[in-house]
């Protein structure tokens, strides 16, 4: 594909951990992310996605195996440098998957404001970057009220603009569309389209296999095992059945239909009433 | 008997579920602060410095009166600023009884305080409340109330972003304010959680249960609930170290010290002075 000609940002080998030392989060976990793509990474509940993005983060690292950034292998030891910590915290951002944990100041404009204060800009730069994130999420007259008293919707757009204001080029999303109500689910999509098309990279984890299409153009697939068992293109990954199911991102359930015969039936979540009949 | 300690455990859970969401509504809500009181439209330094100076006057007072006149002060605060006094002297003297009781009540037992006896309850062994023993506990009491007076009053009319940076303005040291600023998240997180987990109980249970079974989930909801808390104020400070976090939050301040501030600031240096001079 394309992305052999473009610059490597992420390089992940082997990557292996766990939070407790017993139960793997990661299990030998490798892939590349090149500039400018768009990701997804698409695995159920608990194989280990909000996990990988925490360490392409530089929050957590890797027990065995590396992730190199743009060549340079990430370490504790490298982000407490301070002019390596700036310059990858400025161009790298993750919108955590819980808004509330995000969300830790007393207002929305001092929530948006936390990261452009971290890099030091100058007070009208920083105003002016809140205004900008604010206004380009539609979100200004939020600009006084306390983060944690919003609505989820609202405070998925907060998370999101306090990220913004620290105009990164890559962005990592944990599960952005869940939790949205299908006006804000579209509205997202385009704003990572938009994010896109600026030239930034984009990389999802996300189980809904309905916004696949929008927001990514290779997938990988995460099995339950907490390793990579498939990487392909949106079309690729959507048409392998046996896949998505034994990667539990579709299931077998059993229904009726009006002949009063039940059916069983190989399920792709696809929408709230569109279902895709396998068998 | 079993009846009782239901009723017992159900008063616990409503006063927990009561105190958490007073707490979350009124301390974190920043309500009061945007009032238009007296004290809200002070710079933050110039608060601070005025509840230093009358903190050091609470605590240096030798007298009775002087520490009721400090406590009235605080109510005439109070009242200036627009926070309904009869909810402010009820949050304070609610929870005087954690904070002091444990303190003030042996206090008043000749075998702790000797004095006159007041009124005898035990004859043999011989266990009175004596007379110094009361002034001790009435000391005590009105000490602690005044001082939490004053810090409430300071925490209600001030928002706390503004606070750690009026605080970190005024030179104190970053470690101080960095752990003051994560304690209020930590405990944010721990009330908010608190609040979740009571919903949720609520929402669940059908009928009564049984006092045991309240102990029991009382019990363990508390350790569940320290856990989920330490856990969310972990990911909080990852989600500070992604947005650029490197040990010391810059803030942006726009305080301006003006004539109603060095006013305040005086009015409250010759309160606490006078105080200290009266209550030698
Ligand atoms: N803070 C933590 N402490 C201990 N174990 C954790 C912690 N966070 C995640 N885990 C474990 O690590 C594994 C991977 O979790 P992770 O959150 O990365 O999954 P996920 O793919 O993001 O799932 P989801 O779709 O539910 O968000 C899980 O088994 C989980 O139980
Ligand atoms: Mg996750």
């Amino acid at each position: 594909m394309t992305g052999m000609q473009r610059e490597t940002l992420f390089e992940i080998e082997q990557v292996v951990f766990s939070y407790d030392q017993k139960n793997l989060a990661l299990n030998g976990v490798s892939l590349e992310i090149f500039a400018g793509e768009r990701l997804a990474i698409l695995g159920s509940n608990g194989s280990g996605k909000s996990t990988l993005l925490k360490l392409m983060d530089g929050l957590y690292f890797a027990q065995q195996g590396e992730i190199r950034y743009r060549g340079t292998r990430l370490t504790s030891e490298l982000l407490n440098q301070e002019n390596f910590a700036f310059g990858f915290r400025r161009a790298v951002s993750l919108v955590f998957q819980d808004s509330d944990v995000q969300l830790f100041s007393p207002s929305v404009w001092d929530e948006v404001a936390f990261a452009p204060l971290q890099l030091d800009l100058a007070p009208a730069e920083v105003e002016a970057r809140v205004a900008e994130a604010l206004g380009g999420l539609n979100i200004t007259t939020l600009r006084d009220r306390a983060p944690h008293r919003l609505s989820g919707g609202e405070k998925k757009k907060v998370a999101i603009a306090s990220v913004l204001s620290l105009r990164p080029e890559i962005w990592l999303l944990d599960e952005p569309t869940a939790g949205l109500d299908p006006r804000s689910q579209s509205w997202l999509i385009d704003f990572i389209q938009e994010r896109w098309r600026q030239g930034n990279t984009i990389v999802t984890a996300t189980h809904d296999l309905d916004v696949l299409d929008d927001i990514a153009d290779r997938v990988i697939v995460f099995n339950e095992m907490h390793r990579v068992e498939a990487m392909g293109t949106v079309a690729e990954i959507l048409s392998d059945e046996e896949l998505l199911v034994r990667c539990n991102l579709a299931h077998r359930h059993r229904h009726y239909h009006f002949d009063d015969v039940v059916h069983e039936h190989h399920h792709l979540h696809q929408g709230e009433h569109q279902h895709t009949h396998l068998e | 008997m079993a009846k009782s300690n239901n009723a017992i455990a159900g008063a616990v859970e409503r006063t927990l579920a009561e105190v958490t969401a007073s707490i979350e509504n009124n301390i974190f809500a920043e309500e009061m602060t945007h009032k238009p009181g007296m004290l809200q439209g002070l710079d933050p330094r110039a608060k601070i410095l005025m509840f230093l100076a009358l903190l050091l006057a609470i605590s240096l007072s030798r007298s009775l009166p002087v520490l009721l006149g400090l406590y009235i002060f605080s109510l005439l605060l109070a009242w200036l600023s627009q926070v309904p006094l009869g909810f402010f002297i009820k949050r304070v003297w609610l929870f005087m009884p954690f904070f002091t009781g444990i303190i003030a009540i042996p206090a008043l037992f000749s075998f702790i305080t000797p004095g006159n006896p007041l009124l005898v309850l035990w004859s043999n062994p011989l266990l009175v409340i004596t007379d110094r023993g009361v002034m001790t506990a009435a000391f005590l009491l009105l000490r602690v109330g005044a001082s939490v007076s004053m810090g409430i009053l300071l925490v209600l009319t001030t928002p706390w972003n503004a606070l750690l940076k009026a605080l970190s303005v005024l030179r104190v040291p970053k470690v101080f304010i960095l752990t003051l600023g994560m304690t209020y998240r930590y405990i944010y997180l721990l009330l908010h959680t608190a609040n979740d987990m009571f919903l949720a109980r609520k929402s669940r249970i059908v009928g009564r249960m049984d006092s045991a079974g309240e102990r029991r989930w009382i019990a363990a909801s508390m350790g569940g609930l320290l856990s989920r808390s330490f856990d969310l104020s972990n990911d909080v400070y990852l989600a500070m170290l992604s947005r650029g976090y490197r040990g010391e939050a810059r803030v942006a301040h726009t305080f301006a010290f003006t004539t109603r501030d060095w006013l305040w600031t005086a009015v409250a240096l010759a309160v606490a002075v006078v105080a200290i001079y009266l209550g030698r």
